[in-house]
């Protein structure tokens, strides 16, 4: 049995159809007048956040209510990599306290991973964002509503993402969603594009399973998904492009973008939205646009997730749990 | 006793020898040493083992004063004795900064004092390694340390100006600039080598260019003031082929290769240990093998560690958080060996010029790096080159124990080191 999820990376297409199929079971859950399951009661849960991020904390804390565990919220922005043993010792005051998980989100790439190889720690570890490297559950939550939009809500059940055009646009570079979503959607048998100016692709992409475009436009008709990207508005200011203006022209997602999409195509994006940038008030507030029903599946995934790796020993659906690797 | 007969040592490499050292100095070399001139040596059974040169590194961090936690001049004198080396080179990045006479005189006579290697400051090029303002590098250089080699290592002295500056003034005194090459602005957040490995990882990108183009804007300068320029750790294949070009056009250039960037590569960070956390940082394959050519065909003249001890809670976190560095001292001659030797590259008298004729020479550092003959001062090592063995960082005499061999398997040992004629080091164990 996986112990932690670290990254996208390391989940098979098995171990990630059976998570978006215990993600629909959970979220009928939310359906019911009252939102909770027994499953992981008197389970201890740590919410360990060294960076800022209302949004994924919020939903993990809802997805942990729901499963009935006891959940501990511990901010501790900023701290860690100016005193570097603080993760260390972060962990080992949690493992004294008897903390069955702990969800991480750390401005260092790679921390997650050292939390659950470094024997600091027995406790399972779900990585809630690192640095620029993964964001495993986000890329979960977008996989689950593209299989809900692009294949069906029912008839999604036990299949992948196979022969869907995914096109991901904006800051590549620094993005842990972007890195996540081409592991887990190649998985998932999708063809990813990966579109963006020169600067904002990372030296080194060729070896990703997707291709990569700098011209937005012609990508656009043969995708099925188009994933707009947050861009930090300080990029701008490190020259990674001259103006936000002709970012936006470039790379903005406006309505007569969208209407160049084919029909059943939708608009994504992991938010928070800068609009007039990446993306336009139209765009955004479309049907196409997915942006609200991301938000609540994450609560869905995130249950599902967590069911997996520390759930009891009756399956929530008839799927046997994530095999070890 | 004064005398001590080193009996069937591989001189070099070569065939066995015996080596009669009297006192501070080497008395005869020759495959019979008569029992006259041998009467009363402590005797040393070489049988099988090779005898060089002590080793001479250009490039240690010796952290005192300032970083006593880390490492002192005794304890990475120790080290250095164990590893084989009878003089190492202070880097100036200590707390001061070695950028006056007090500091590295200092330095210096702490290395007198313990008596296991002899310790040869670096001076910084810049007060407090700011790179704005020229240290007093004439005042170092008349002090008893006697400084002739001068770095603001850890820092790259970036400014064009200064550095040319730099290069002009210590031609005075016979000294050499020897450059940490990193362009500062395309380093900036840089974690490890930029390519596949830090795509995939999300750690900020090192490039290889980064490096490349102060070695090239550095040997373009030392041509044209005519002055030399000793380039630090080359990692790229880029830089190799750069100073290559440098040499071919007679340009006064030396370079040194550390052992970890012989073996190791990039794909290691894969596991997020900062043990493998290191400036340079480490390349792919194809930069070790063209490290290793070069080193091979002298485009690279010598080996030096960057020792660079860092206490366990420096290393003991996540990657971004650590301190970058590595220990060296204890292991470089067998990784030398298993890079270079083992692997046909080199032999044993090329891994002498490498690691101690050349460096004492670039460094001038006196006594040292020199043949193995009567009269000469006894500065010898011998290693077991058939011992094969796991890297225990237990046993290290070197304060810190941040050595990214731990647990693997590498060949030689060393058994003895000779400072002017005193054991520092008998069968392995420091005296």
């Amino acid at each position: 049995m996986q112990r932690h999820l670290i990254s996208a990376a390391d989940l098979t297409r098995d171990d990630a159809v059976l998570i978006l199929d215990t993600a629909e079971e959970m979220a009928r859950v939310a359906d019911r007048p009252i939102k909770k399951l027994p499953t992981l009661r008197g389970r201890t849960i740590v919410n360990l956040f060294f960076e800022d991020s209302t949004r994924t904390r919020i939903s993990f804390e809802a997805a942990e209510k729901r499963l009935s565990a006891d959940v501990i919220n511990f901010t501790a922005k900023g701290s860690s990599v100016s005193k570097g043993e603080s993760l260390k010792d972060t962990a080992q005051t949690l493992e004294a306290m008897g903390v069955d998980a702990v969800v991480i989100r750390h401005g260092a790439s790679g921390a997650p991973y050292r939390l659950a190889t470094s024997g600091w720690i027995d406790a399972a570890v779900i990585n809630a964002g690192d640095g620029t490297h993964q964001h495993p559950t986000q890329a979960l939550l977008d996989a689950f509503t593209m299989r809900r939009r692009l294949v069906g809500r029912d008839a999604g059940i036990g299949r992948d993402l196979s022969g869907k055009r995914i096109t991901i646009v904006g800051d590549i570079l620094h993005s842990r969603v972007a890195r996540s979503n081409v592991d887990l959607l190649h998985t998932l048998g999708a063809e990813v594009t990966l579109v963006a100016p020169p600067t904002l692709v990372p030296v080194g992409v060729e070896t990703w399973p997707c291709e990569v475009a700098y011209d937005l436009d012609s990508t656009l008709a043969k995708s099925d998904a188009v994933m707009m990207l947050r861009v930090q508005r300080e990029r701008m200011n490190a020259a990674f492009f001259p103006t936000e203006r002709e970012y936006s022209r470039r790379y903005g997602l406006d309505g007569d973008r969208m209407a160049r999409m084919p029909e059943h195509a939708i608009v994504m994006h992991p938010g928070p939205m800068v609009r007039g940038m990446e993306i336009t008030a139209e765009v955004a507030d479309s049907d196409r646009c997915t942006v609200v029903e991301q938000v609540a599946n994450g609560v869905s995934i995130r249950m599902a997730v967590l069911y997996l790796l520390l759930g009891g020993n009756e399956p929530a659906v008839s799927h046997t749990r994530i095999e070890e690797k | 006793m004064s005398k001590i007969l080193i009996r069937g040592a591989k001189v070099l490499g070569g065939e066995p020898q015996n080596v009669l050292i009297d006192g501070s100095v080497i008395e005869a070399v020759g495959t019979e040493i008569s029992d006259e001139a041998a009467e009363g040596a402590e005797v040393v059974d070489a049988a099988g083992k090779v005898l060089l040169p002590g080793l001479v590194d250009l490039h240690t961090h010796l952290r005192e004063p300032g970083r006593e936690d880390s490492e002192t001049v005794l304890t990475g004198t120790r080290a250095a004795a164990s590893g084989g080396y009878t003089a190492v080179f202070a880097m100036a990045n200590t707390f001061p900064v070695a950028d006056t006479a007090g500091v590295v005189e200092q330095v210096y006579r702490l290395g007198q004092q313990h008596g296991y290697c002899d310790v040869q400051p670096i001076g910084a090029v810049t007060v407090g390694l700011e790179g704005r303002k020229l240290a007093e590098l004439g005042a170092m250089h008349e002090s008893a340390a006697g400084v002739t080699v001068f770095s603001d290592d850890g820092k790259c002295v970036d400014d064009a100006v200064i550095m040319r500056r730099a290069l002009e003034y210590v031609k005075a005194f016979g000294g050499v600039v020897a450059q940490h090459a990193q362009e500062p602005r395309l380093t900036e957040g840089a974690q490890m080598n930029e390519g596949v490995v830090s795509a995939e990882l999300g750690l900020g990108g090192w490039p290889a260019v980064a490096e490349e183009s102060i070695i090239a804007r550095d040997v373009l300068l030392a041509e044209h003031v005519g002055s030399r320029v000793h380039i630090c750790h080359l990692s790229t294949a880029g830089s190799v082929e750069i100073v290559r070009w440098a040499k071919s056009r007679g340009i006064d250039v030396t370079a040194e290769v550390t052992p970890h960037h012989l073996l190791l590569t990039d794909e290691l960070v894969r596991s997020y240990n900062p043990v493998y956390k290191v400036n340079p940082p480490l390349r792919t394959q194809r930069d070790v093998l063209a490290l290793r050519e070069a080193l091979a065909d002298g485009t690279i003249d010598i080996v030096a560690t960057d020792h660079a001890p860092h206490p366990h809670e420096d290393k003991d976190c996540e990657w971004a958080a650590a301190a970058m560095g590595m220990v060296g001292l204890e292991t470089a001659l067998s990784v030398v060996q298993e890079t270079m030797v083992d692997t046909g590259l080199l032999d044993w008298a090329g891994v002498a010029e490498r690691m101690s004729f050349k460096p004492a020479e670039i460094g001038q550092a006196k006594g040292h790096g020199r043949p193995v003959s009567a009269g000469e001062p006894a500065n010898l090592m011998l290693v077991d080159t058939e011992y094969r063995g796991s890297v225990d960082p237990a046993g290290f005499a070197s304060r810190s124990r941040n050595t990214p061999y731990e647990g693997r398997e590498l060949p030689g040992r060393v058994t003895h080191t000779w400072l002017r004629g005193k054991a520092t080091l008998v069968d392995g164990k420091l005296t």
